[in-house]
């Protein structure tokens, strides 16, 4: 330190500039305070936040059509929705190959849930020609066998696709000559392997790979020249004697399965939701339709939506507000009380916050309902007549009753945290310098109380918009929140990604009301007794 | 195709079987999936207590999910851990888990015991099996209760008093979702039984139902957990609500309440199990030689001692015997009794898998308008 | 609230009138559970007050739902589960929410709002929310149905619950003290045990009650995180309410009212202890 009176950077103890020590204590002092948060920080990104972004994902991922209909999706692209028909008999026979392979694995009806949200019917005409579509081509099959029995054999199929080395591959060969035939073979192979743990050395191919090497050979009357040996004499044979088969198209088959499948709005549904990814679902949550012909708002009877975020939103509010004028005399008298006795009284606060949602919801049924309890002691002293007994449940009323008592505590705490803190020789000063009790009130107290509202406003607002167990049990049908919807879409219906974009546009409206809380107050100042 | 499926699979089940006469290779806990309550314990006495007697050092485990069975299914099939064994569910949940790949399909012949006379179990359970993966287990009626005091001296008779305010002021409890309502509001607006579905396909015949259900929409409770409608009537909250048959036993005969029951358009449906498809081949062994115990003949008939749901089995019906503790005969209690059955309404499982989404849509938007 | 001896009629007048009214607020508070416990003691199986109820008669009264709860295996099991699900899951959020609190309320402490708002998340998302995400997450990773499962589950419901409480102690914690350790020649956990922890011990313990009531009445999550050797008091509670209304459910309401009440008591004795311990005057 001999030389600090000389310029130059001053230093700390070991000689390093203190500027830079002190920055090095700093960066210690930094990742010491991270490495305490670290462990909870982890285990909070994993444990929750994961599994929340996981499931807020489900609102856009749509690869389910593309993935089932791999063949199809690539045949749809130059049809035109427009043009009001249904599509070529191109797009048939591939939809008989992606469906043959999903019926296999039982995939098909999933799918076809899927665009049931979208259009309602389409879940029957996948279950419907699901259980037929192994038979589609069976008559190919019938003809290429009388031609040679040895169509009938895996082994000669084997013998035609599969590569040398490899009898799950397919030898390019067959791959240029007979393509369709090819890809629906490969399937087949990969399908029964997997669903059954067979080879196909041991299986007959299905029906449609026979209805595909009927197409190949017709558009391509020289593939035997591709193939060697018995293979090469078997293929020209059936070349030769594919002309004169006898077909049926596979339209006719979808037809005869179900109607449905002439539909032009049927297949506009299956192109409008092949990508990857779609805003259908978040479309949905908002009353609005992804339809073929672009983005319609639905039929007025089917709008619900919009309803009940504005529902949800109002009832909050009002759960919101009645907790501010039930809490602020409580918190008032709690902060204003000796010790001893506001601590009783707390407990009468915090008791019901212990006692289980479920039974305290439950008894508020008691209370409210028509034979309920209050209703009694009103007929009881004559308040109310017996015949028309107030119903204060399974509606707004009730949803609001029970949850302004769940969460009052939520509001009374933050509240009387702040008012603990109010000196009280303002509102003195105050009076005696001449205001009224009120003026001293309104005038000097309660502007000193309002970032405890502000901080029990929002607490109980967020807490209230996701409500799910007390609004189903008391609600009734005008007194449900969004939530319940979201519950209803994940156990019953099982739309899932409807289920995540509602969730997503809750969470979105919490995260917002959260950020303006913690701007307002401060997530800090916010204490549970 | 389909049958070379089913010969597969049997085989695979029949060589778990085999494991087992061997004596080894059946996993030594199972989990089994029900709804909890009365009709839980029905299963527990009449199937599981009397083949764990026989089966020392068994576990069983229940849980009480059917409720979100079809969700949590899916949710263990994508994650590929399954951990129920065997899973109570109704007909049209079957249906779909079977339709999806979550159930295994099972030949009801080979897995299944033949009835005492030796009918083949196929023939045995008859039309009940909707479904190649659903094993039915009782039959059970939604139907309608209304207390006794409140009703006036006309006790009603049909199921259109649901929506004779005149003649029964007062609320009714409605379960909350489209099914069955919607039938029965067009039946007590005219339709012939027969035609409903073809109605209710049409835009106008599902508004036609709702408009009937708007007559009363103000003087209904809707209901969503099967013990509402059963408290409610207790409370004497509703003058009628629809349940389950089993539940309105209760109340009525159990616990003594002054309801009673009507027989009429009651709503038709099948509760039964389904084997989780992807089980390990221990565990499939064990429950597979459950299956086999509990849904004989006898065991069927010994369910309905405790719960009045009627037994899937034909030869189940003439077993049926008296109530575990009350001592009364059951069988006129069952919705399989020819004397209630005079008017029952056929749930259309194929038709709701379509409509179900649009529907639903549109009657949860007219309940909160 | 002292009413002053010179204070006008006016003034007499609106102190009852407040007073009163803070009484029936506090009745609205406590009315479910002035409801609750004479209905657990009712003779029939409803949730109902029957005529005798009200005429007082012993008959219409019985212990029958008490003895169904300590003798149905269901209900016993439940409590099992509960008791060996929340305290575990409370241990965990308290242990690690406390160490994170701390080094929150350190001065530099980077993208603070960002990490505090992080580490607050499973309150403020729609708990059915929460409850799908961690059941598809915890399926796929083998998690769901678990004892494992359900506790981090509920460790992480409580966090928020810890985190708030224990950083508002620490804000009035006067830093000096741990300088002073330190000064001493303690080393940092020997400081943070010796001197820090009894301090925030209050915020630390109402923090963990917390955590703990949340774990005890979650029914959400547990339902879809749980499986059957899973099912705690409120899951059971929740089935039968569902499935067979059963006022057993309000007799187990009124013994963890008790138990509440006990637990609020050991609070509020901790807490005039931990300010005799800072030197507070109470008040």
């Amino acid at each position: 330190m001999s030389d600090a009176s000389q310029a130059g950077p001053v230093l700390a103890a070991d000689g390093t500039p203190l500027k830079k020590s002190l920055q090095r204590a700093l960066r210690a002092q930094k990742l010491r305070a991270l490495a305490l948060i670290a462990p909870l920080l982890i285990f909070i990104l994993v444990t929750f936040v994961g599994p929340i972004a996981d499931m807020l994902f489900r609102s856009v991922e749509n690869a389910i059509v593309s993935e089932t209909l791999p063949r199809t999706v690539v045949a749809l692209e130059d049809w035109d929705h427009e043009a009001g028909e249904a599509p070529s008999e191109d797009v048939y026979r591939m939809m008989t190959y992606d469906m043959v392979t999903a019926a296999e694995l039982k995939t098909h009806t999933r799918l076809g849930s899927r665009l049931n949200y979208e259009t309602t019917g389409i879940s029957s005409m996948f279950r419907k020609t699901g259980r037929r579509v192994d038979d589609f081509g069976e008559e190919y099959t019938d003809q290429f066998v009388a031609l040679n029995p040895a169509w009938e054999e895996p082994a000669t199929w084997v013998a035609l696709m599969a590569a040398s080395t490899d009898p799950f591959a397919i030898s390019p060969a067959a791959e240029q000559a007979l393509p369709e035939t090819a890809s629906i073979y490969a399937d087949f192979a990969k399908t029964i392997a997997d669903t059954k743990g067979d080879s196909v050395t041991e299986e007959e191919p299905w029906h449609p790979v026979y209805l595909a090497l009927y197409t190949d050979l017709i558009a391509n009357p020289d593939a035997a020249s591709a193939f060697s040996g018995e293979s090469a004499a078997l293929i020209s044979a059936a070349a030769a004697a594919v002309p004169t088969f006898e077909v049926t198209t596979t339209k006719d088959l979808f037809v005869k399965a179900d109607k449905g499948w002439t539909d032009p709005e049927v297949w506009g549904t299956i192109k409008a939701f092949t990508p990857e990814y779609t805003s259908g679902y978040f479309l949905a949550s908002v009353d609005l339709k992804k339809s073929p012909d672009g983005i319609e708002s639905l039929p007025e009877d089917r709008q619900i939506y919009m309803l009940l975020f504005k529902r949800t939103l109002f009832m909050s509010l009002m759960i919101m507000g009645s907790c501010v004028i039930l809490g602020y005399p409580i918190a008032f008298l709690l902060a204003n009380l000796p010790m001893r006795t506001s601590n009783l009284l707390m407990i009468l606060v915090l008791l019901p916050f212990w006692t289980s949602l479920l039974v305290r919801t439950s008894a508020w049924k008691i209370l409210l309902q028509q034979q309920g309890v209050i209703n009694d002691i009103l007929v009881w002293i004559g308040l109310v007549d017996d015949a028309d007994r107030l119903v204060m449940i399974n509606n707004q009323f009730g949803t609001i009753v029970a949850m302004t008592h769940i969460l009052l505590p939520f509001m009374i705490l933050p509240l009387y945290s702040v008012m603990k803190t109010i000196p009280p020789y303002y509102v003195r000063a105050a009076k005696s310098l001449g205001a009224t009790n009120w003026v001293a009130f309104w005038r000097v107290y309660f502007p000193q109380s309002v970032p405890g509202i502000g901080a029990g406003c929002i607490l109980v607002f967020i807490l209230a918009i996701g409500y799910y167990i007390t609004p189903e049990l008391v609600g009734g049908t005008t007194g449900t929140f969004i939530s319940n919807r979201i519950a209803y879409h994940i156990s019953s219906s099982l739309n899932w990604g409807l289920a995540a974009a509602l969730g997503t546009i809750l969470l979105a409206v919490v995260l917002i009301l959260y950020w303006v809380y913690d701007k307002i107050v401060g997530i800090d100042n916010v204490s549970l007794g | 195709m389909k049958l070379k499926t089913i010969m597969l699979s049997t085989g695979a089940i029949a060589a778990a079987a085999s494991a087992y006469a061997a004596g080894h290779g059946m996993a030594d806990s199972m989990t089994l999936v029900s709804w909890g309550g009365a009709y839980q314990a029905s299963q527990t006495n009449a199937y599981s207590d009397p083949y764990k007697a026989e089966h020392d050092g068994l576990e069983v485990v229940w849980d009480e999910s059917s409720n979100e069975a079809v969700a949590k299914l899916r949710a263990m099939n994508e994650a590929g851990n399954i951990t129920w064994d065997l899973v109570d569910v109704v007909a049209s949940d079957a249906i779909r888990l079977c339709d999806e790949g979550l159930a295994l399909e099972i030949d009801h012949d080979e897995v299944l015991a033949a009835a005492p006379d030796g009918t083949p179990a196929s023939e045995d359970f008859g039309d009940l099996l909707v479904s190649d993966c659903f094993i039915p287990q009782i039959v059970y009626s939604t139907t309608v209760g209304y207390r006794t005091d409140l009703v006036g001296d006309t006790a009603p008779t049909d199921i259109c008093a649901i929506f004779d305010l005149e003649a029964y002021p007062g609320k009714r409890s409605l379960e909350k979702r489209p099914i069955n309502n919607m039938e029965w509001a067009l039946l007590c607006d005219g339709v012939a039984k027969a035609d409903v579905y073809d109605v209710l396909s049409t835009e106008a015949g599902q508004d036609q139902a709702l408009a009937k259900l708007d007559t009363i929409k103000d003087s209904v409770v809707w209901w969503s957990a099967g013990a509402d409608t059963p408290q409610l009537l207790a409370d004497g909250e509703v003058v009628m609500g629809s349940t389950y048959n089993g539940r309105l036993f209760s109340l009525i005969e159990e616990q003594d309440q002054p309801v009673a029951m009507l027989w009429d358009a009651q709503v038709f449906d099948l509760d039964g199990w389904i084997v989780p498809a992807g089980l390990p081949e221990d565990r499939l062994a064990r429950v597979m030689d459950f299956l086999y115990f509990a849904t004989d003949t006898q065991r069927l008939a010994d369910q309905a001692k405790y719960i009045s749901y009627g037994p899937a089995r034909a030869s189940s019906a003439p077993l049926v015997g008296q109530h575990a503790t009350l001592g009364i005969d059951m069988a006129p209690h069952m919705p399989t009794d020819p004397a209630n059955a005079t008017n029952t309404f056929l749930y259309n499982y194929e038709w709701w898998a379509d409509y179900r989404d649009d529907l639903d849509a549109k009657f949860q938007a007219w309940l909160a308008k | 609230m002292e009413l002053p001896p010179y204070a006008t009629t006016g003034q007499r007048i609106w102190h009852y009138t407040f007073k009163v009214l803070c009484g029936l607020i506090l009745f609205f508070l406590i009315a479910p559970i002035v409801v609750i416990i004479p209905l657990s003691f009712n003779a029939e199986n409803f949730f109902t007050f029957t005529p005798g109820m009200l005429a007082f008669e012993a008959d219409a009264y019985s212990f029958k739902h008490y003895q169904d709860f300590f003798s149905n295996p269901d209900w016993q099991q439940a409590l099992v589960n509960s008791v060996q699900i929340a305290p575990v899951a409370t241990l965990l959020s308290v242990s690690l929410g406390t160490l994170a609190a701390v080094g929150l309320s350190q001065d530099h402490v980077p993208f603070r709002r960002a990490i505090m708002a992080i580490l607050i998340s499973p309150m403020i998302v729609p708990l059915i929310i929460s409850a799908a995400g961690m059941y598809f997450f915890y399926s796929r990773i083998g998690l769901q149905g678990t004892y494992v499962g359900v506790v981090l589950a509920h460790a992480a419901l409580g966090i928020p619950f810890v985190i708030i409480t224990v950083t508002a102690t620490l804000v009035g914690f006067d830093r000096s003290l741990t300088r002073a350790a330190a000064n001493m020649g303690a080393d940092p956990v020997t400081t943070f045990f010796k001197i820090q922890m009894p301090l925030i011990l209050p915020g630390v313990i109402s923090g963990g009650l917390f955590a703990f009531i949340t774990s005890f009445d979650e029914v959400v999550v547990v339902l879809f995180v749980g499986s059957a050797g899973q099912k705690t008091l409120p899951w059971q509670m929740f089935t039968g309410l569902r499935e067979q209304i059963s006022p057993t459910i309000l007799a187990v309401a009124t013994i963890l009212v008790g138990i509440s009440i006990a637990l609020l008591t050991t609070v509020e004795l901790l807490r005039r202890r931990s300010e005799r311990l800072r030197g507070m005057s109470p008040g």
